[in-house]
């Protein structure tokens, strides 16, 4: 296996576990006292300190180690999930993900990390102390305080923890490191005295250096429960012999550990005293239970253990219950699968592939006539249909997640502006294309810190207008004419028309006395350097968001656009294409050219009337009447100066995009075409008009018009200024 | 995992170079055999061990015992900071009896 891939899945998943941690977290911090939530947040880092386990990360060990004891204390309910306790738990959170980026550069925790670590975790410790009982662990024998029957003496002195490894002869050859495990118990506490114990290391002609020898008895201060001193030697507590003794344990149990270790009697009491544990008074009353115990009869196993109540039937069952349960839990969680991304952008590429071909096929069969053939094609290309819109399926995801997310950079940024503002979310099972999901994250949160800072008014001037002292920002996501249309909408102040003209006049990006629409005046913030703010605060004001975000978004050939009210709020709305790479598509040629138009925005298709070509050429008109509505209109003829003349009857292709219509004229209209678009080559990028090309089933080439671009054009035809 | 051994008379001096893991663990005792069984006096350098685990400390171990029930002299000298460190944690010091700058014991 190569760990470097196992490594980055270490990453990944990680952080997708944070991601759960923190939404868990928020969750719980807005009320919500569900058992499952608490679940949720420990076993995501359960997860992460075991896999850190693996691959020898002690730092991310260490650290998560002492969250998940105070989260494994919330799971069972003796401390609450208050307040501060989640505010600390979402800093371990994140402080987890600057443990994860120093994994995955491979580098060494920098010093202030390690600070941090450390002040976290005397955070966390507080939490901690002040805790008596462990918890009942499954299969480890339990230490209880019930007056045992024959045995006699009282509880030794020591404070300290009393633990006695002898490691299994295999776990060297099983890829552990016994030393490391000291290392490791040593976070959890203060090692007082450590005996090494090296009786079993045979002479060298007999040794074999793989085969471990090694035993320990430690003196051990520390605050930790059992469970996690037990859990440090979780991996290799089957191989070897290990028994942990609490402080101020019975002297029958120092005698049970007695018998139960290799060495001879005498020699391990003697250990005992040298480790501090058993002073030798406590040593003598205990050899003498011995003496005493020698004199019985031997008795069964079983009846001593139950006895000495070291395992409860009942115990064990509930704990397997248990184990069961998570497992359960755990599967239901993993009925996902992780793709490479480039294995699925390849399926979809040869379903592009296949999708022309069944075209070619089709258009052979419907030249041959033959019924059956006919039938078989057209049943495939059903098929094929199917298979195209399953694959393009597995890209899609929805945005709910990404939504969420904003949970908690509202949260914060509500408390760094000291304004208090909820985030309502709609439309989450919105799906969009995964590369774009990615690519939106950044313009959205400039957005939403915008409104934000800008947009809603701190509590009292909000009460003074009369609207409640809470703003609300909303987002939602909905799918429109073959777009996806994502709205940042916040209840504050609007945008101010006057403010933005005064400065757009001041940095003379329009003329004094030029007519601007309202909208054309919001549309000015979006130009590079502008910002009416006052006051520059740490999150906005700069005057640099804006131009960066709507160029972003136009990377995405997407759109953004400003609806606002003065006095009720603002409304940023982003319209992005849905589908990058198989569309339905409209087929329409213009002299020998075929053009293909996105069947999505088709509206209609008519007739170019005589008597509107007469008028076009007349008075140089492009638009025409389309029942009462005005309809502005290109001639692909001459936009792309195809040659030869056009024929008797034209024909107009109605779109739309974005609220508004316009016309394309053509020649002849083909009818329904379902392709693959290709992107066209770096050569041809800058072309206006054309987003990229395909090949028909006849094996010709026809471009696919940008029918946005198309519009764009249309629209400033008419109004006789030319847009970019 | 190199070792270079030079005898010089009685004195035998053994360096050890690079990890002292369960991966050359067999080969360094191995290695180590002869020099231990051939000379009275031996030496073992450890100042250019990067890396120590378990098993090299068991071979460092194995060593000292096996030199004492021989009834020879083995000494391990500069120990480098990874020598040191798992040293001190399993608070061998005085086990080795070798003169090592130890840190106050390891909290």
């Amino acid at each position: 296996m190569n760990l470097d891939d196992a490594l980055q899945t270490f990453i990944i998943e990680g952080r997708e576990l944070l991601q759960h941690m923190e939404d868990a977290l928020l969750q719980s911090e807005q009320g919500a006292d569900d058992p499952d939530i608490i679940n949720a947040i420990f076993r995501a880092a359960h997860t992460i300190k075991g896999s850190a386990g693996l691959f020898g990360l002690d730092y991310v060990v260490a650290f998560t180690h002492v969250a998940e004891s105070v989260l494994d204390k919330v799971r069972s309910g003796e401390l609450a999930m208050e307040e501060n306790l989640v505010a600390l738990l979402l800093e371990v959170c994140d402080h987890l993900g600057v443990l994860l980026g120093h994994v995955a550069a491979g580098e060494e925790p920098t010093d202030d990390t390690s600070r941090m670590s450390q002040v976290l975790v005397g955070r966390l410790n507080v939490y901690l102390s002040g805790e008596t009982e462990p918890p009942i662990p499954a299969s480890v024998p339990v230490q209880h305080d019930q007056p045992y029957e024959t045995m006699g003496g009282g509880a030794v002195e020591t404070d300290n923890w009393h633990l006695s490894l002898r490691f299994g002869k295999d776990v060297l050859r099983n890829g552990m490191d016994p030393v490391s495990f000291i290392r490791y118990l040593a976070t959890l506490g203060h090692i007082v005295k450590i005996i090494t114990l090296t009786e079993a290391i045979p002479r060298m002609a007999d040794m074999d250096a793989e085969t471990c020898y090694l035993g320990f008895e430690i003196s051990f201060n520390s605050n930790a429960d059992k469970a996690t001193i037990e859990g440090a030697f979780e991996f290799v507590r089957e191989d070897s012999l290990i028994r942990i003794l609490p402080p101020h344990s019975k002297v029958t149990e120092y005698l049970a550990l007695i018998k139960d270790m290799p060495e001879e009697e005498m020699k391990l009491g003697e250990i005992l005293v040298k480790c501090g544990t058993l002073t030798p008074a406590e040593l003598d009353s205990t050899l003498r239970a011995q003496a005493r115990a020698d004199e019985h009869p031997p008795r069964p196993i079983g009846e001593v253990l139950v006895e000495q109540n070291m395992v409860r039937p009942t115990v064990v069952e509930a704990a397997l219950n248990k184990q069961k349960q998570v497992k359960e839990s755990k599967n239901n969680e993993s009925s996902l699968i992780r793709v490479d991304a480039e294995k699925l952008d390849q399926l979809i590429n040869l379903v592009g592939e296949l999708i022309i071909a069944g075209a070619g096929a089709n258009l052979i069969a419907q030249r041959t006539g033959l019924s059956d053939l006919l039938e078989a094609t057209s049943t495939m290309s059903r098929l094929v249909e199917e298979v195209r819109d399953s694959a393009l399926n597995l890209r899609m995801v929805q945005i709910g997640a990404t939504f969420n997310r904003f949970q908690r950079v509202v949260r914060d940024v509500s408390r760094e502006l000291g304004k208090d503002i909820r985030l309502v979310i709609s439309g989450e099972d919105t799906e969009l294309d995964k590369t774009v999901v990615e690519k939106i994250g950044d313009p959205l949160t400039h957005l939403v810190r915008n409104s934000m800072d800008h947009g809603i008014e701190s509590a009292d001037v909000r009460i003074a207008r009369g609207k409640p002292a809470q703003g609300t920002l909303r987002l939602n996501a909905y799918h429109d004419s073959g777009s996806i249309v994502i709205e940042v909408a916040d209840d504050g102040g609007g945008l101010n028309r006057d403010k933005i003209l005064a400065k757009a006049i001041e940095r003379e990006l329009v003329k004094p006395d030029q007519p601007l629409t309202d909208k054309e005046i919001y549309n000015l913030i979006f130009e590079a350097g502008f910002s009416t703010a006052d006051a520059v605060s740490n999150l906005s004001g700069r005057g640099v968001g804006m131009d960066v975000v709507r160029r972003n978004i136009q990377a995405l050939r997407g759109t953004v656009d400003i609806e606002s009210e003065p006095g009720k709020g603002a409304t940023m709305r982003i319209r992005l294409p849905l589908t990058l790479a198989i569309i339905d598509g409209f087929l329409v040629g213009v002299g020998k050219a075929a053009y293909v138009v996105p069947l999505d925005m088709v509206v209609e298709c008519i007739e170019l009337s005589q008597k509107d070509r007469e008028a076009a050429q007349a008075n140089d008109r492009r638009y025409l009447n389309l029942r009462g509505e005005v309809l502005p209109y290109l001639r692909l003829r001459d936009l792309f100066e195809v040659e030869g003349q056009p024929g008797r009857r034209e024909n107009i292709v109605v779109v739309q995009y974005a609220g508004h219509k316009a016309g394309l004229v053509v020649d002849d209209l083909m009818g329904e075409f379902q392709t693959v678009i290709k992107p066209l080559g770096k050569v041809f990028s800058s072309i206006k008009g054309i987003g990229g090309f395909t090949i028909m089933g006849s094996g010709e080439v026809a471009l696919v018009l940008d029918v946005p671009r198309l519009m764009q054009q249309a629209n400033g035809q008419e109004q006789g200024v030319l847009a970019a | 995992m190199p070792i270079k051994v030079e005898t010089n008379g009685e004195h035998c001096r053994v360096a050890v170079e690079g990890e002292m893991t369960i991966f050359s663990a067999q080969e360094l005792k191995e290695a180590l055999l002869s020099p231990l069984t051939d000379n009275d006096d031996v030496e073992v350098d450890l100042s250019a061990v990067s890396e120590i685990d378990s098993a090299g400390l068991q071979i460092m171990l194995l060593l000292k015992l096996e030199a004492l029930v021989l009834n020879k002299m083995l000494r391990f000298t500069v120990h480098s900071a990874a020598v040191r460190e798992i040293i001190d944690l399993c608070d061998l010091g005085a086990f080795f009896g070798d003169p090592v700058i130890i840190q106050s014991q390891t909290a």
